[in-house]
C-alpha cells in the first residue's frame, strides 16, 4: 500500500519543472507571497489561529477559575496580563477567547459563501423570472440594516438555545452569516453575467453542455477568487459585529471567555484598570486588521488588473516645472 | 426620471412590508412577553394586559391591526414606558441621534475627503503611505475599541473630557470622533482611488497644459470630477452611523434611537422594536434612492429609465 503510494507521489516534482504554463493560483500565491504587508496579516492570523488552537496547552490557567483574593491584580510575571474583578489570569481568558472570535470569522464567512454562491449561481443560470426573484429578495435583504438585523436574530434565538455556550456559537455565526450573504450573491451573480459572454462558456454551450455542466464546471471555478476576496473582507466585519454584540450584552453566556465579552466585562472597569480592557480591545483591532491587509493583499494578487497600476505620471514635480514656466511665461509678456 | 422615481418609491413598499413581516414573526417567536419581570406578575394582571394590547390574538390579525396603524402614521405604544407612543420615543432620540451622526459625518467628510485627495497628488510619498495607513487603521478598529482608547486617554488619564452623558459640546467629543473613524476610512479610500483615476484624464492634462495655477487644476477640475464616485458611498456611510449608534449610544450612554433599540430588545418591548427597525430601514432605503438620484444630477451621462 505505502509502495504504490510513494509511486504515486514520485513524479510531483517533475510535473512541477515541465508546467511551463503557470496555473492562475500558482501565479497568485506568488504574487501574494511577494506582498509584505499581506504577509504580516497572515502571520498574525496564523498566530492567533495557533494561541486558539493550542490554548488549554498555552494558558497558565482554567481561564474560568477565580480567586477573589487576586482580584484586580496588574501585571506580573504571575498573571502577565492581571486578572479580573474575580480574579481570573487575563492571558489565559484572552488566548481561550481567541477561539471564539476566530471561529465566529470563519464560519461566518463559510454560511454566507454557500447562501451567497448558492443564489448568485441560481441567479445567473439565465432563468429570467428566478434571477429576477433571486434579486430582489437579495436587494430587500441588503436594505436591513445590518447590526440591526443580527442583534434582532440573536436576542430572539438565544433565549431559544437557553445558556447553552455552543449552541448560542451556533447562533451568532448563523445570523450574521444570514447578513452577509447578499453582498456575495450580487458578486456572483455579476460575475456570472460577464462570464457567460466569453468565447470558452459560448463554446461549452454550442457544444451542447447542459446548464448545470457549464454552471459547475465553467462558470462556478471562475467567480472563486472574488469571493474569496469578499469573504476575508468578511471576516473582519464578522469579529466585529460579535465584539459588538457582547459589548451590548447579547454575547456568549458567562462565562465563556471570548473577545468581545472581555471587552465588555473589561469596559466596566475602565476608570480603575484600564489594562483589562485594552488588551482585548487591541487583540480585536490587530486581528481585523491582519484579515484586512490579507484581504488586500488577495485582491491584488488574484486580479492584477485590479491592483493599484504604477504610476505614469509623477505628479508633483511636473507640477513644479509647469508653474515654474507659467511665472517666467508672465514676466516675459 | 419620474417614471424612475416613482417605481422607486413603490419598491419601498415591499420593501418595508417584508422588514415588518420578518421582525414581527422574530419577535413573538421567542417565548416569553414584555410582561416578565424579576418578581413575575400575577396571571390575571399578565391575561389583563396581554387583552388591553391585543397580544392574545392571533399573529396574523395582530399584524394586520400593525400594518393599519401604520398607514395612519401610528406606530403602537411602548410597553414598558406606560404607554408612551412610539413616534414619540422614536422621536425624542432622533434629534440626538441625527445630531451624533451628522456630526460624524462632518467630520469624515472634513478630514475624509482632503485626506484622500492629498494622498492622491502626492502618490508613493510620505503623506499618501501617512493616510493610506490612517484609512486602513480606522477601517479595521471597531468603533468600541476606539472610544475605549479615547476614554482611557482623555477621561481616566488627563481627566480633560467626561466619560460618558450626552448634553454639551464636551460630552460629544469622544462618541462622534469613534463613530466617525470607519466613515472617515472609507472616504479617504474611495476619494484616493477616484482621484488618481481623475488625475490620468486627458482634460486634466489639458488643464496642466493650459497653465491653470496647481489649485484651478485641483479645485476645478480634478476634486469636482473625483467626488463623483464618492457620491455612491452615502448609502454605505447611513447604514455604518446606523449601526454604530447601537454600540457607539451604548458605550456612551447617548439617548439616542440606537440605544432605545437595545434598551427595547432587552425588555421585549415590541411596539419599540418593530417601529426602530421600520425607521432604520427606511432611512438606509431612502439614503440609497438619493445616492442614485445625486448620482444622476452630478453626472448627466447617467440616465434612468
Amino acid at each position: 500500500m505505502r509502495e504504490l503510494d510513494s509511486t504515486r507521489v514520485t513524479p510531483l516534482p517533475v510535473v512541477a519543472t515541465e508546467a511551463r504554463s503557470r496555473g492562475l493560483w500558482r501565479d497568485a500565491l506568488r504574487r501574494l507571497a511577494g506582498n509584505r504587508l499581506a504577509m504580516a496579516g497572515a502571520a498574525f492570523v496564523l498566530l492567533t489561529a495557533a494561541a486558539a488552537a493550542f490554548a488549554p496547552l498555552i494558558d497558565r490557567y482554567p481561564p474560568n477559575r477565580q480567586d477573589t483574593t487576586a482580584s484586580f491584580e496588574g501585571p506580573s510575571a504571575r498573571h502577565w496580563l492581571g486578572t479580573d474583578q474575580l480574579g481570573r489570569d487575563q492571558y489565559s481568558r484572552l488566548v481561550n477567547g481567541a477561539r471564539v472570535s476566530l471561529s465566529v470569522g470563519i464560519l461566518t464567512q463559510i454560511v454566507a459563501v454557500s447562501l451567497g454562491l448558492a443564489v448568485g449561481l441560481a441567479a445567473g443560470l439565465g432563468f429570467r423570472t428566478l434571477d429576477n426573484l433571486l434579486m430582489r429578495f437579495t436587494d430587500v435583504v441588503y436594505a436591513f440594516p445590518d447590526l440591526l438585523f443580527v442583534i434582532l436574530l440573536v436576542s430572539v434565538f438565544r433565549e431559544a438555545v437557553a445558556g447553552s455556550a455552543t449552541r448560542t456559537l451556533v447562533v451568532i455565526f448563523v445570523a450574521i452569516g444570514l447578513v452577509a450573504w447578499p453582498n456575495i450573491a450580487r458578486l456572483v451573480r455579476g460575475q456570472i453575467l460577464s462570464l457567460r459572454q466569453q468565447e470558452f462558456v459560448q463554446a461549452a454551450e454550442a457544444l451542447g453542455a447542459s446548464r448545470l455542466r457549464v454552471a459547475l464546471v465553467h462558470l462556478l471555478p471562475n467567480t472563486l477568487g472574488p469571493v474569496i476576496v469578499t469573504a476575508t473582507f468578511g471576516i473582519p466585519a464578522a469579529i466585529f459585529a460579535e465584539a459588538g454584540l457582547a459589548f451590548i450584552g447579547l454575547g456568549l453566556p458567562p462565562p465563556t471567555p471570548s473577545w468581545g465579552r472581555l471587552v465588555a466585562d473589561g469596559y466596566d472597569a475602565i476608570t480603575s484598570h484600564a489594562n483589562l480592557v485594552l488588551a482585548p480591545a487591541l487583540a480585536i483591532a490587530a486581528l481585523m486588521m491582519a484579515f484586512t491587509f490579507l484581504g488586500d493583499g488577495l485582491r491584488d494578487a488574484l486580479d492584477p488588473r485590479l491592483a493599484t497600476p504604477k504610476p505614469r505620471v509623477r505628479v508633483l514635480p511636473a507640477t513644479r516645472v509647469r508653474v515654474r514656466v507659467q511665472r517666467r511665461w508672465r514676466k516675459a509678456a | 426620471m419620474t417614471a424612475y422615481l416613482i417605481r422607486r418609491l413603490l419598491w419601498l413598499v415591499p420593501v418595508l412590508l417584508f422588514v415588518a413581516a420578518i421582525t414581527f414573526v422574530l419577535m413573538h417567536s421567542v417565548p416569553g412577553g414584555p410582561w416578565d419581570r424579576d418578581k413575575p406578575l400575577p396571571p390575571a394582571a399578565v391575561e389583563q394586559l396581554n387583552r388591553k394590547y391585543g397580544l392574545e390574538r392571533p399573529l396574523w390579525e395582530q399584524f394586520g391591526r400593525y400594518l393599519l396603524g401604520l398607514l395612519q402614521g401610528d406606530l403602537g405604544v411602548s410597553y414598558r414606558h406606560s404607554d408612551r407612543p412610539v413616534t414619540e420615543v422614536i422621536g425624542g432620540g432622533i434629534k440626538v441621534s441625527a445630531t451624533l451622526g451628522g456630526l460624524a459625518m462632518l467630520v469624515a467628510a472634513a478630514v475624509g475627503v482632503p485626506l484622500g485627495i492629498v494622498a492622491a497628488l502626492r502618490r508613493n510619498r510620505a503623506l499618501d503611505y501617512l493616510s493610506v495607513s490612517l484609512a486602513t487603521l480606522g477601517a479595521s478598529t471597531p468603533n468600541f475599541v476606539l472610544g475605549i482608547v479615547l476614554i482611557v486617554i482623555f477621561a481616566s488619564t488627563f481627566h480633560l473630557l467626561p466619560t460618558i452623558g450626552w448634553g454639551s459640546w464636551k460630552q460629544a467629543i469622544m462618541p462622534v470622533l469613534a463613530l466617525s473613524a470607519l466613515p472617515t476610512a472609507f472616504l479617504a479610500r474611495i476619494t484616493r482611488a477616484s482621484t488618481l483615476d481623475v488625475l490620468q484624464q486627458d482634460y486634466v492634462r489639458t488643464a496642466w497644459a493650459k497653465g491653470l495655477s496647481v489649485r484651478a487644476v485641483v479645485l476645478r477640475h480634478v476634486a469636482r470630477n473625483a467626488l463623483i464616485p464618492v457620491l455612491t458611498l452615502a448609502g454605505p456611510l447611513a447604514a455604518a452611523l446606523v449601526t454604530g449608534s447601537f454600540i457607539i449610544e451604548s458605550q456612551f450612554a447617548i439617548p439616542g434611537v440606537g440605544r432605545a433599540f437595545v434598551t427595547a430588545i432587552f425588555g421585549r418591548d415590541y411596539g419599540v422594536i418593530m417601529g426602530v427597525t421600520l425607521f432604520y430601514a427606511l432611512v438606509v432605503a431612502t439614503a440609497n434612492l438619493a445616492v442614485d438620484l445625486a448620482y444622476a444630477a452630478a453626472d448627466p451621462r447617467i440616465r434612468y429609465r
